[in-house]
């Protein structure tokens, strides 16, 4: 095929980090406030019928806003195929308790409303909480890991090795900076179903919702300038070093990199980033007085683009790093060095800008279908079609 | 078998890969039949529709969600169980992933919510919409993940590059247009079908043994036997087609599913049943039937089909060939590929057998020094464990042969008898309701442990697949998986259960009194059409 000679493998490149940016985000964004719906569930439905409406504020769209995450695995998975490598099966126990989530999650949203024991109903609500909870950790810790870099090394026929026991491997993950990161993702998505709850709900759902949303909005801002302090002082960055093609062959054991600086000196060097880190700041804010003031779909807004500025401040700070190695710094995946080949990228591309336009589209069809309220009437009177 | 990493890994996998098979072909199918179901209704406004569409709409609500659930954990696995795997196909496999997620999840995940949140938000053919816009999304995942497996099987449009060590892909087309693909994604849909229709014909006639429901319940048949007759033809007939493409594609599976150790002259016989034993190399008690493997097969009577034997002396050949192929590619990369045309050719010639010098890294860390008693034992390990396939392969197929029978049996009884169905019949019907699962996970079994000792054939041993964790870990999962799932299977049968029971709740009034008129009218009662209906 000579057509994917249209595009450069480097521009390829590129697009393809911008476009794993993308989903994260779409995930962040979609399945992101039913995670913080999830982990607000106790808090802010007290009796039987509120937390149907909670649930049912985000019945009819999870299904759907899940597949960001399936999609996410799956684009990883062609476009950079040593990431998808390395990372699931180094953070392995880790992955097994988001996809122990996972599992449970759509089983829960099914199945609660099919009984009308309060026992049954109370443990799927439990269900339905740890599921949302505890990826929207794990999901910071596994980015504060990589921001640090991740024990793996690579032997000369690229099969990848994680160091450490079980659970050295695992319990390692749980470390400060990386907790701090899970702070950061917790609280923001938090405050994002906060804001989904004060669109879609009423009454004393949606006072507890906001209350306990503007709440996090402010942890999230703490926590993130924190992490950004640390970044600062507490932690060198990883640079490339010495010559390299950024349309080689996609082989990590290629480059020579080190240990240098911060990885603030990002910004330094592209000043223009700054504007992701504003917009997480300034957007969480904003949230925040959103929801103390009671403003509906604006505050939606706000909370998208703190989530927006938070995720690209991290993928634009380390560019063009993927995943350091901490201990073997050669092996660390770069945009440059750890892709597809040119064929795969163009043809997935292809694919994307084929289909995606018609997922927003008929994605934003549906939500506009559901717009509305979801109120303790409705749950009432439909017993049977509501979850 | 020792229990190392490979086999725990391989036992996870075939774990959730079979778990979440139980709930896939039943989505295909019902999917379907939902939406059919829809169809009439719309089309012909009768409430009885509407209730069917939305009584096996929830049977398929639950099995659904499951399905989703286990589906998430096989995305995720190639990546925490076989990272080698992931890294060394992944540039091919990965693609077929992807588009899978962008062009079929998406459309039955968003949509899926509509048509059980949607009924009174949209008008009725927005609805039909919807239904059919999911049972379209899940039959086009089954076609991209099954490109992903045909890959697998018969890896087709990819080369391997000495400088990323890795497969790369050199023609798409090829791997969408894979020829096993093509046949793996009917065969499979078909079976998906066929599942359907025996689940809707058996719990309709549970529902007729009992006098319950018997408007819905016969309707119902009727639909699954006119949908399961098709299906079960097909499944048939592309099950054929499936094996004859293995004949060329895999000629070791082919051998060792038909437990034929030596090369027969051409046309083979067929062995019908036997008892095959690995270590004699031979098949005691054979019944066989002459000529008709070869037809199968080949479907010619003058092409031979290589038997076990002649297959494990070609390895041999090609493991020799493959350690030309290993030392060029070493120069290559030691070079960075800067090296004379010679070598370049050279590895060129024989790169088509450098999976088999890989065979040999079981028993050295580098190919180039082996033994010629270890280039023998790897050849011997491309045989598969034969008497399993053997015995699989022989229960699908009969029960394919039991599926078409059964099926032209109600579909006769619906359509020429009014749709009177005798009671033994019925009980046939529900006992044959675990019978289209079975023959499924048979043909899984069939086609990826007769893929063994491979994971990408001719490609990629099992064996270097796997990622390199410790025991540990995967016991952990296993484990942790076997729990869950366990406990998830209990709670979903026990809902199936339940709302089978139920029976259908929705609609009542309206179906009841439309059923009471038309029933009047038929037998031509004078006050039939007297009879109002709600909202008329
Ligand atoms: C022949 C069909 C078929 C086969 C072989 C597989 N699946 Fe599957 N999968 C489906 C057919 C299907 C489906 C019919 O589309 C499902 C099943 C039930 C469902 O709800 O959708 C589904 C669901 C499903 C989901 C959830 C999708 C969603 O959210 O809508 C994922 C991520 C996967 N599958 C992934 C896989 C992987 C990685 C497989 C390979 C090992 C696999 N499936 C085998
Ligand atoms: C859902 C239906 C499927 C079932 C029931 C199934 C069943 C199995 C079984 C039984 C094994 C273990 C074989 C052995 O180790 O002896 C296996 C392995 C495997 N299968 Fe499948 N499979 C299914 C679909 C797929 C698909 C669609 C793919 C790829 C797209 C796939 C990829 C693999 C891989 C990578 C392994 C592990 C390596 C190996 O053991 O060869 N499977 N599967
Ligand atoms: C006479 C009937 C049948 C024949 C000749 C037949 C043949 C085959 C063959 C040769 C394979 C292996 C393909 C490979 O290894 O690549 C296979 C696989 C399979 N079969 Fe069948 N089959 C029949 C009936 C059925 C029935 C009734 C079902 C289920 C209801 C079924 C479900 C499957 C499934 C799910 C697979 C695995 C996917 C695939 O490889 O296509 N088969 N079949």
């Amino acid at each position: 095929m000579i057509l994917h000679d249209l595009i450069s493998y480097e521009a390829l490149r590129v697009i393809w980090w911008g476009l794993l940016g993308v989903l994260l985000i779409g995930f962040a964004l979609t399945d992101g406030f039913d995670m913080g719906v999830g982990a607000l569930l106790p808090f802010v439905g007290k009796t039987d019928t509120e937390r149907r409406v909670v649930i049912n504020t985000v019945g009819p769209v999870w299904e759907g806003n899940q597949v960001w995450f399936i999609l996410g695995g799956g684009a990883i998975f062609a476009a950079w195929p040593p990431l998808y490598s390395v990372s699931f099966s180094g953070f392995y126990l880790a992955m097994f308790v988001v996809l122990a989530c996972f599992i449970v999650r759509p089983v829960a949203f099914k199945y609660r409303s099919k009984r009308d024991e309060p026992l049954w109903r109370a443990r799927w609500d439990w269900a339905l909480f740890v599921s949302g909870a505890v990826p929207a950790l794990l999901f910071g810790v596994a980015v504060g890991n990589v921001i640090q870099g991740v024990p793996f090394h690579f032997t000369d026929d690229l099969v990848a090795i994680y160091e450490g026991a079980w659970y050295a491997k695992f319990f390692g993950l749980l470390n400060p900076f990386a907790l701090l990161a899970g702070v950061v993702s917790l609280s923001m998505l938090v405050m994002h179903g906060g804001a989904w709850l004060g669109v879609k709900a009423e009454g004393a759902v949606q006072a507890r919702a906001r209350a306990i949303g503007s709440v996090a909005a402010l942890v999230a801002v703490l926590a993130y300038v924190l992490a950004g302090v640390w970044l600062a002082f507490g932690m060198e960055g990883y640079r490339i070093v010495g010559d390299y093609a950024t349309n080689g062959p996609s082989n990590p054991l290629h480059f020579e990199v080190a240990r240098s600086a911060s990885w603030l000196s990002a910004y330094h060097d592209r000043p223009w980033i700054a504007i992701a880190p504003i917009m997480g700041i300034v957007g969480a804010l904003l949230t925040f007085v959103g929801l103390r003031s009671g403003r509906e779909v604006s505050t939606l807004l706000f909370s998208k683009m703190a989530i927006f500025g938070v995720i690209s401040s991290v993928g634009l700070t380390m560019f063009p790093f993927i995943m350091p190695s901490s201990t073997d710094l050669r092996s660390s995946l770069t945009v440059w060095n750890s892709s597809s080949s040119h064929l795969t990228l163009f043809i997935m591309l292809f694919a994307t800008v084929i289909f995606l336009p018609m997922i927003l589209l008929y994605t934003s069809w549906v939500y506009k279908v559901l717009w509305g309220k979801v109120t303790e009437a409705d749950v009432r009177d439909n017993g049977h079609s509501l979850y | 078998m020792e229990f190392g990493i490979v086999e725990l890994s391989r036992l996870q996998f075939a774990v959730t890969a079979m778990y979440h098979f139980l709930f896939v072909p039943l989505t295909l199918g019902l999917s379907i039949l939902v939406a059919i179901m829809e169809t009439v209704y719309v089309t012909t406004n009768r409430p009885i529709w509407r209730q069917m569409t939305k009584f096996w709409g929830t049977l398929f609500g639950i099995n659904f969600a499951i399905g989703v659930a286990t589906g998430l954990t096989m995305e995720f696995q190639f990546g925490m169980n076989w990272s080698y795997y992931s890294q060394y196909v992944g540039d091919i496999f990965g693609a077929p992933l992807a588009i899978e997620g962008l062009m079929a999840f998406f459309l039955e995940a968003t949509f899926v919510g509509l048509f059980f949140f949607g009924w009174d938000k949209l008008s009725k053919v927005a609805h039909l919409c919807v239904a059919w816009l999911v049972a379209i999304g899940s039959n086009f995942s089954a076609l991209w993940i099954l490109i992903a497996n045909g890959w697998m099987q018969n890896p087709v449009g990819a080369q391997f590059n000495p400088l990323t060590m890795r497969m790369e892909m050199t023609d798409f087309f090829a791997v969408l247009f894979n020829e096993v693909a093509q046949a793996k994604f009917v065969h499979t849909v078909s079976a998906g079908y066929v599942t359907a229709s025996v689940f809707v014909i058996g719990v309709s006639a549970w529902f007729l043994l009992r006098g319950r429901h018997v408007e819905l319940a016969r309707r119902s048949i009727t639909v699954g036997a006119a949908f399961g007759v098709a299906a079960a033809f097909s499944v048939v007939l592309l099950g054929d087609e499936s094996g004859y493409n293995t004949s060329h594609s895999q000629k070791m599976k082919l051998a060792a599913i038909e437990s034929m150790w030596d090369t027969h002259p051409a046309p083979a016989p067929f062995n019908l049943i036997g008892f095959p034993d690995q270590k004699a190399r031979e098949t005691h008690y054979a019944i066989k039937i002459p000529w008709v493997m070869g037809l199968i097969g080949t479907r010619s009577l003058d092409t031979q089909i290589p038997g076990i034997n002649e297959l494990v002396d070609k390895a041999q050949e090609r493991i020799r060939s493959g350690q030309i192929a290993y030392k060029a590619m070493l120069e290559i990369r030691a070079k960075d590929g800067n090296v004379d045309p010679a070598t370049e050719t050279l590895f060129k010639d024989h790169s088509a057998d450098l999976g088999f010098a890989l065979l040999l890294k079981k028993y050295v860390d580098n190919p180039l020094d082996a033994t010629d008693a270890q280039i023998k034992a790897a050849a011997n390990d491309t045989v598969p464990q034969v008497w399993p396939l053997f015995w699989s392969f022989r229960i699908m197929v009969a029960l394919g042969i039991g599926f078409i029978g059964t099926m032209i049996y109600f579909f006769y009884r619906a359509s020429f008898r009014g749709m009177k169905f005798p009671r033994p019949a019925l009980h046939l019907a529900v006992w044959m309701i675990p019978a289209p699962w079975i023959a499924a996970e048979m043909g899984w079994f069939v086609s990826e442990f007769g893929r063994q000792p491979w994971t990408v054939d001719g490609v990629l041993p099992t064996a270097l697949s796997v990622s390199r964790l410790s025991i540990t870990d995967v016991s952990l999962t296993l484990a942790g998986f076997v729990l869950f799932y366990t406990v998830l299977f209990i709670i979903e049968m026990s809902l199936m259960l339940k709302y089978i029971r139920k029976g259908p709740f929705q609609d009542v009034e309206e179906t009841e009194a439309w059923t009471n008129r038309h029933t009047a009218r038929l037998s031509g009662q004078p006050d039939g059409a007297a009879i109002a209906m709600p909202g008329e």
